[in-house]
């Protein structure tokens, strides 16, 4: 498969980086619930009232952030629009299935069933900037965002010149709490839009180049180890050309994955983590990837951003790493152009 | 009859999500769908379902719904004299 060029990238997240690009920031506290809502954005500036009245959280990030990154490359439109989420639209799903609880499966009305499907931020999408080509929404836990790369890519190595591709997920209200009472890590629960516009040729705009991605359901810590140097070889590569290495560190125990490459393969790499910037959600691997166009556009990151104390003069490719639970494993690796 | 029409025009902006309106925005005279408030056709299958919970009210015949939904003070009257709950 042929690398394809990364044209632009825009973020809404729990930072404000919608407006002013990942910067010097605060680092995400616990709040009562250690969840953390998405950075309050004026959405009337991008939706009509009429567009907007029936959206829920995630439909209003997933389209405003879609419609400002085609702007952002100097697009029109894309040949194709791929979505990748972990819950979906969980708000109106949550909302639809508790009035079938609270009023005895009567008086349910239609609104927040048509709006509750995974698949509803893609087509809002296409319906917002009247869009009739391939419309498709991956929904693969922590890989959800991952899958959607890999179908990006393959597209492009097709016939397709520009290409959509984004994941997002939203808190919800009631789902996420029972949730975390399950699942805990040090960083809190959020959520975002990550979206990025993605094309066959290299333009003046272009941000970075993306090499490969490979996603793996499971795996043992050392046979982690066998997996990256393999996924490395296969793009020509050797630990040593690893300027930096993004890790989805969330504080659970299942950081030990990341700790072993840490200590066994990438001493000498610049280590960084994100998800204490955007909190965790199954597409805060996205924010990640955002992350890493930034560094290699503007070869700059936050201070929070730095695991380690290695720092590179030249930060010209990139590796991203992450799991969650111990599952839904991937590595993206991405270049400077 | 003045009360109901304020709590109709309450349920109608929350249940509709109508996010820039209160209810002084909203006459009683005021046609609710087309060049009025620009309601459709899941805002009359959403005012549908409110009368049948809130009011008790069934709607079986869907021309119906074409006068009773002409505007709130229509609606206040065929509620007051039509409800069950």
């Amino acid at each position: 498969m042929n690398s394809v060029y990364i044209h632009s990238g825009v973020s809404i997240s729990a930072q404000n980086t919608f407006e002013e690009g990942i910067k010097e920031v605060e680092e995400l506290k616990f709040t009562e619930n250690s969840q953390v809502k998405a950075f309050k954005i004026n959405y009337k500036e991008f939706l009509s009232p009429i567009a907007s009245r029936r959206m829920a959280t995630g439909v209003k990030m997933g389209v405003v952030a879609a419609k400002k990154v085609i702007q952002k490359a100097g697009e029109d439109t894309v040949d194709a629009i791929i979505t990748g989420t972990g819950l979906g639209c969980v708000e109106d799903s949550e909302k639809f299935l508790n009035a079938v609880i609270d009023n005895d499966e009567q008086f349910l009305t239609p609104t927040s069933f048509i709006q509750s499907t995974h698949n509803t931020v893609a087509a809002q999408i296409a319906l917002s900037i009247k869009n009739k080509g391939y419309n498709m929404t991956y929904v693969n836990g922590a890989n959800s965002f991952e899958a959607a790369l890999l179908d990006g890519m393959l597209l492009l190595n097709e016939e397709n010149e520009t290409v959509l591709v984004g994941g997002v997920d939203e808190l919800g209200k009631r789902f996420i709490n029972d949730y975390e009472k399950i699942y805990q890590q040090d960083v809190s629960f959020s959520e975002g839009a990550n979206f990025f516009t993605l094309g066959a040729r290299k333009k003046e705009n272009s941000i970075a180049q993306l090499l490969n991605v490979e996603v793996f359901q499971e795996i043992d810590e050392d046979n982690l180890l066998k997996k990256i140097a393999s996924f490395l070889e296969e793009n020509s590569l050797k630990v040593s050309d690893i300027d930096a290495v993004i890790l989805g560190i969330n504080g659970d125990a299942y950081d030990s994955y990341y700790q072993k490459i840490q200590s066994e393969l990438f001493t000498d790499t610049t280590q960084l983590k994100y998800k204490n910037l955007s909190g965790e959600f199954f597409t805060a691997s996205a924010f990640g990837f955002y992350v890493a166009t930034e560094l290699l556009n503007k070869q700059e990151l936050p201070t929070n951003c730095f695991f380690n104390s290695v720092k590179k003069e030249d930060y010209k490719t990139v590796l991203l790493y992450n799991q969650y639970l111990g599952k839904q494993h991937s590595l993206v690796l991405l270049t400077s152009c | 009859m003045e009360a109901l029409k304020k709590e109709l025009k309450e349920n109608i902006i929350e249940v509709l999500n109508l996010e820039d309106l209160t209810i002084e925005d909203v006459n009683d005279d005021d046609a609710l769908f087309g060049d009025g408030l620009g309601l459709d056709s899941i805002d009359a299958l959403e005012l549908i379902v409110m009368l049948d919970k809130d009011y008790g009210i069934k709607l079986t015949d869907p021309s119906e719904g074409r006068e009773i939904f002409k505007s709130v003070e229509v609606l206040a009257t065929y509620i007051t004299e039509n409800r069950t709950k």
